[in-house]
């Protein structure tokens, strides 16, 4: 069995136990709690990613990880093994810091070569594994160059090579792409996904931006104020959110306040104000109160002009409303139309671009019916 | 460049400033010395020959000129008692700053690790000394070092020594003063360029596997390197050229180029002679400066 072999074999046997358990972790600032009794689980090999907005205590969960912020609360094993007296220098894990950390004294080789020196590699081996991290990240023929001569991107580059190089058992990624140019990004998160296969790493990686998380995650944990607020999927978190909160943070959403008014048969009648009755699917989870909101992504929304029928195969139940295009954005890929409806309410609505010809666009000002599946709609409470 | 567009601007006018005052107060008062030093001593005043004085006219001027002569110098290179007083300033500077360096350094890197608020407190500690005349000092150290002074008297009474220690006019209390008297010189440029190490850098270094010790000797040492050769010369070209540290607190058996200086002015009157000693010094101590400019440039290019 081939080194690599054995880490794959490895990785499959453990997979279902947690290589990382954060258990109840505290990390208060003075006063504020910037991580706040956070439990979380993440598996042998996964790829785990954190949202959540700026000051939300990402970084600080990341660092405890790394072992540069001592908790003040909880354990964090690794392993089954409390790794909270495990000084950053002996744990099997790395970090790419979020303002690259380079050694400005050394090269780029050097900077890359710094880690795998201190696991006291043989000389070939280094150089061999150098060269292969500097083609991951596109940098062939920049490692004699300082730091200082680098654009912001490569420098971001070097970071991330200079953290995978010791193929650490988890890696900690903090905004590692937030420099990169679309393309380079594209590519960088495709290679990170490849080496994180083929390795067996875990990774968990902070980033702000949600297609990346979803593209790239397996699960991904959203934080607010120190606590996670959710965890799961990308697609239990787009179609599936446990909050009002997460609704609104992750992707674009209508949000329609209402109260329940009727329930049976897996339908329910919410009575809103700005868009009269919606019925939507009755919620797995029970709702706390009858004060609750409707909430329907802006793609599931679908537009049909005035004066033209119903849509004859739409199912019964179907929501529509009728009112006035009040704003386009042409995005290439979509179209987002603003639709002012009679009630009141503004619904978004993303149209993909599905032909060319634009006979099938709406203008402002031009009369809609919107219609959306009770089964696409959320309810939530408010 | 025409001289209208070398001032053309303010900018302009403000970088002239610096060559203004090396011309001033720098060049002009060297050129004095560089012609004394080519004249002879005599009897008179001044006390030295050729004088050049305009109001003689040209060819007074031209016989002048013709009278100056390099015999300070081979004097200079041909007498052992100068030779050994360049020789011995040079080892004592460089014993003196290889002190400082070991003590300066470690005080210095405390300092960067201080919680922020206590920062400047420390950097006021070091700078206190300054507000007391430097000679006060000196002389304070002749008190502590005397041979009923406060030191022997520690020592007596910690049972170190059984007599009093000689420390009087030795290299040993003569180190004590330069050391003393230079450290600030020292901590200060070090301090500078370690308070500016990125702590992140601190924590890559650790993330990556280095030890504290690796830490220190692969990312703290050589980014503080600019501090070191800041500090280093700051100490070494004054130590080397100082006069009233040695003068006071070493015996009399071989002296610094500073106190054969003042030897040559006031007890000899020899002021070409000395003139010469102060050319020399000058000379030999543009060549750290010049390795330091070379080293710092090469820094800053890079390997471009
Ligand atoms: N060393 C520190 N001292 C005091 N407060 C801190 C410190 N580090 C972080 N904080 C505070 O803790 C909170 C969480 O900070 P953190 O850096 O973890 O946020 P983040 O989620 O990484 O944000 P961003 O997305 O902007 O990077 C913030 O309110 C921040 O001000
Ligand atoms: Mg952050």
């Amino acid at each position: 069995m081939t080194d690599e072999e054995r880490r794959d074999f490895e990785a499959t046997a453990q997979a279902d136990k947690p290589l990382l358990q954060v258990d109840a972790v505290v990390r208060r600032f003075g006063e504020v709690s910037a991580v706040d009794h956070l439990s979380l689980d993440i598996r042998t090999g996964e790829f785990f990613a954190l949202l959540g907005p700026s000051g939300c205590g990402k970084t600080t969960l990341l660092r405890m990880l790394g072992g540069f912020e001592t908790p003040d609360g909880g354990r964090i094993l690794l392993d089954g093994q409390d790794i909270s007296g495990v000084p950053p220098h002996r744990r099997p894990v790395n970090m790419m810091f979020q303002n690259y950390a380079l050694f400005p004294h050394l090269s780029v080789r050097d900077n890359i070569a710094f880690g795998l020196r201190r696991a006291g590699l043989p000389r070939a081996g280094i150089e061999a594994r150098v060269t292969e991290m500097l083609a991951l990240v596109s940098l062939d023929g920049m490692e004699k160059r300082k730091p200082e001569q680098l654009s912001g991107g490569q420098r971001q580059r070097v970071a991330l090579a200079r953290a995978l190089a010791r193929r650490p058992r988890l890696l900690l990624l903090d905004e590692p792409m937030a420099a990169l140019d679309k393309k380079l990004r594209e590519n960088t998160q495709a290679e990170l996904m490849r080496l994180q296969r083929r390795l067996g790493m875990t990774f968990i990686i902070v980033t702000h931006d949600q297609e990346e998380a979803m593209m790239m995650a397996d699960r991904i944990g959203v934080m607010n104020a120190g606590r996670l607020q959710q965890v799961a999927t990308p697609r239990q978190l787009y179609e599936a959110p446990n909050s009002r909160w997460i609704a609104e943070f992750v992707g674009g959403i209508n949000i329609i306040d209402g109260a329940v008014e009727s329930s049976g048969r897996g339908r329910m009648s919410v009575a809103t104000q700005s868009a009269g009755p919606v019925t939507v699917a009755t919620p797995l989870q029970a709702l706390t109160t009858d004060q609750v909101c409707v909430a329907i992504r802006p793609e599931k929304v679908r537009l049909s002009s005035g004066e033209a029928a119903p849509d004859a195969g739409d199912a019964a139940g179907t929501n529509r409303m009728e009112g006035v295009i009040a704003g386009v954005s042409y995005l290439g890929g979509q179209t987002r139309y603003q639709v002012r409806l009679d009630r009141g309410a503004l619904l978004h609505a993303s149209v993909a671009n599905t032909v060319r010809r634009e006979a099938e666009a709406f203008e402002t000002a031009q009369r809609v019916v919107a219609c959306f599946a009770p089964d696409d709609c959320m309810v939530l409470d408010r | 460049m025409s001289g209208r567009r070398l001032f053309a601007t303010p900018a302009r006018r403000a970088a002239v400033a610096p060559f203004l005052w090396m011309l001033l107060f720098f060049l002009l008062p060297f050129g004095f010395v560089l012609k004394i030093s080519l004249s002879h001593a005599v009897m008179a005043q001044p006390p030295y020959l050729p004088v050049f004085d305009p109001a003689e006219g040209i060819a007074a001027l031209k016989a002048a000129i013709a009278a100056l002569s390099l015999d300070n110098f081979r004097l200079l290179a041909s007498d052992h008692f100068y030779v050994l007083s360049y020789l011995r300033s040079v080892v004592v500077a460089l014993v003196s700053t290889s002190i400082l360096l070991a003590i300066g350094y470690p005080i210095a890197y405390g300092m960067s690790r201080l919680p922020a608020r206590w920062q400047p407190i420390a950097m006021i500690l070091v700078i206190v000394p300054f507000w007391t005349s430097f000679l006060v000092r000196v002389y304070a150290w002749i008190n502590i070092l005397q041979h009923d002074g406060i030191l022997n008297n520690v020592l007596m009474a910690l049972r170190l020594v059984s007599a009093p220690v000689v420390w009087l006019s030795t290299d040993a209390a003569m180190y004590i003063g330069l050391v003393y008297s230079y450290l600030p010189f020292m901590i200060l440029p070090l301090y500078a360029t370690l308070a500016k190490i990125d702590p992140a850098l601190l924590e890559a270094s650790a993330d990556l596997g280095g030890s504290r010790l690796t830490t220190f000797w692969l990312v703290t040492v050589p980014l503080s390197l600019p501090g070191i050769g800041a500090g280093a010369l700051l100490c070494f070209i004054p130590i080397v050229g100082e006069f009233v540290i040695p003068d006071l607190l070493a015996g009399s058996a071989s002296p610094m180029i500073g106190q054969t200086l003042w030897l040559e002015f006031f007890n000899n009157h020899d002021w070409p002679v000395a003139s010469a000693i102060a050319v020399v010094l000058l000379v030999l101590l543009l060549a750290p400066l010049l390795v330091y400019e070379r080293v710092q440039r090469r820094r800053l290019e890079g390997t471009r």
